[in-house]
């Protein structure tokens, strides 16, 4: 069975150029745009992996990840974090928040697929 | 400021001595000549009882010297440049006192020193406003954000289409339309951001945000437009199409949205029943509310959006239940800045935390240019209260400059500021941050 994604991103273009990158990659692609119940997505999905951006509407990126950490059920689902910024602090928020990859925009396509194969042990 | 008198009429002694002794006069021929007690002289020559007045005035002509030679010294502002300088050093108390001596023997180095200084103050000013901009401005961080974003959209796009021959035809169309659209948000965003950049720290920024398009629009127009007072209507878009300062689809949103009101005001509140209600009752909104039994909300945006030969000077603010000011019609001697962080004095302010009491006052800023206003404030509920969740509320205020006092004796003017950063009222309770203003020393 394809490893499912759950891709957490505001950006409609982004959410289709990288949900058909990875689709064609043979995965089996879900998406959400807002922060706000992020979490329940998360629970509704029980994806294998999360790709979450940090800047969403409602709610950022590094509290809903500090809150699925702390969850029992979902908590250890590998996170690929997406962000804007390269700066030193904001890597450190991203991994202090528990992210499992960090990526920052602008990305290529071919190393989001690389750094999904990673996190998927694929 | 008792201290420094003290210390400037102290010093006089001294400049008396130096000046007797320079022209060669004993203490008792000075004495004689200035008609005071040679014991009077003597303490006054050794800073002990301070002079003024007459005894000022002999002295300085029994020398032969102008009263302000003797009072001031040869360097009063470069004394005054250098005490402010030792107020602001870490351990400057011992030094203060020797500011005066400082000034008068090296005068040219006191210059200087006070010029190094005030260049100092001016970058360390530039320095915090581009820290503060860079680190602390949301809405920079939210337009790079943005562009950063949208380019990654691009980029993952264009990379797909190029790497994926056998794409097919559906949603390689689709993909175009993204880049298409995509390009013309990266255009604007990139647009907005060098403008933003541009504009110096601390000076009003350039029209970047939606809000100050529209902003930038209704001033070009004097917040009036005749085709809208017309009975036929149905001319928002023409005026839309014309419209330069729209650059963003977002302004020109709210653009047509106040357009939409101010046609729906002009057709309940028909501009010469509004042009004759301010003929006979003043700018008043609430007695004109009355006279014309209307809402005194919309006679308020009524008001802000007549012109000049009708209303006469006004002024106009609107802000929202977060004290943002969302709209502004300027006016002379009154100033608004951007967004948040106005003067929390402001009646528009006040009449916020209550709905249902209109306020009347007479404000004036305390800068140079301001002029005392009547304000009037008139708190609106937005929409309905839910249990649990109070109505959204804003507030207008309308500023009327008064007129001349010659009419009848103005009420006194409440003092308020502009924003907390550029205000002089040392004591006021309502600070939120320091004035970056050095107090008057």
């Amino acid at each position: 069975m394809a490893a499912k994604v759950l891709l957490i991103e505001d950006e409609p273009n982004i959410i289709e150029a990288i949900g058909f990158v990875l689709k064609r990659d043979g995965l089996n692609v879900r998406t959400h745009s807002n922060g706000v119940d992020a979490i329940e997505a998360v629970r509704r999905e029980s994806p294998d992996l999360i790709i979450l951006d940090v800047m969403l509407p409602g709610r950022s990126g590094y509290e809903i990840l500090e809150e699925l950490r702390d969850d029992a059920q979902i908590g250890d689902t590998p996170v690929l974090m997406l962000t804007a910024r390269g700066q030193a602090r904001d890597r450190e928020m991203a991994e202090r928040a528990g992210a499992s990859r960090y990526m920052t925009k602008p990305f290529a396509n071919a190393a989001v697929l690389e750094a999904v194969r990673e996190l998927l042990g694929q | 400021m008792a201290k420094n008198d003290v210390a400037a009429s102290g010093l006089a002694g001294t400049r008396i001595r130096e000046r007797r002794l320079l022209a060669g006069i004993k203490q008792a021929e000075l004495a004689i000549r200035a008609e005071i007690s040679p014991s009077y002289l003597n303490l006054i020559e050794h800073n002990r009882r301070r002079i003024g007045g007459r005894v000022l005035l002999r002295l300085a002509e029994a020398l032969g010297v102008e009263p302000a030679v003797l009072t001031q010294g040869p360097a009063a502002a470069l004394v005054s440049g250098l005490r402010e300088i030792a107020a602001h050093a870490p351990e400057g108390s011992d030094e203060a006192e020797a500011v005066e001596e400082f000034a008068e023997r090296f005068p040219v180095w006191a210059g200087r020193l006070i010029q190094s200084q005030a260049e100092i103050a001016r970058l360390e000013q530039s320095v915090d406003a581009l820290t503060d901009r860079l680190t602390h401005d949301p809405d920079l961080a939210g337009r790079l954000h943005e562009v950063l974003s949208v380019v990654t959209a691009i980029r993952s796009t264009a990379s797909i289409l190029v790497e994926t021959p056998e794409i097919e035809p559906q949603w390689r169309d689709r993909f175009h339309r993204n880049i298409h659209q995509d390009s013309r948000r990266l255009a604007e965003g990139a647009e907005a951001l060098v403008s933003y950049l541009d504009a110096a720290p601390g000076d009003a920024l350039g029209a970047v945000s939606p809000q100050e398009e529209l902003d930038a629009f209704l001033d070009v127009h004097g917040h009036h437009f005749p085709l809208l007072e017309r009975r036929d209507g149905g001319t928002v878009a023409r005026i839309l199409d014309g419209a330069e300062e729209l650059r963003s689809d977002a302004a020109r949103m709210m653009a047509l949205e106040w357009l939409n009101q101010y046609r729906r005001d002009a057709r309940d509140l028909p501009l010469d029943a509004m042009a004759r209600a301010v003929a006979h009752l003043g700018p008043d909104p609430l007695a004109i509310a009355a006279h014309l039994k209307a809402d005194s909300v919309m006679v308020c945006r009524r008001l802000a959006a007549l012109p000049q030969d009708i209303v006469g000077e006004i002024g106009y603010v609107l802000c929202d239940g977060a004290g943002a000011l969302v709209r502004r019609r300027a006016v002379a001697g009154f100033a608004t800045p951007r967004g948040t962080g106005a003067c929390p004095l402001w009646p528009v302010f006040h009449a916020l935390g209550q709905a249902s009491t209109p306020l009347k006052a007479t404000v004036m800023q305390a800068t140079r240019d301001a002029r005392p206003m009547t304000a009037y404030a008139v708190c609106e509920v937005t929409g309905p209260s839910t249990y649990g969740s109070p109505a959204p509320r804003r507030a207008h205020m309308l500023l009327i400059p008064e007129r001349q006092p010659s009419e009848s004796v103005p009420e006194p003017a409440e003092e308020v500021g502009i924003t907390c950063r550029v205000c002089s009222r040392s004591t006021c309770p309502a600070r939120r941050e320091p004035s970056i203003l050095r107090e008057a020393f």
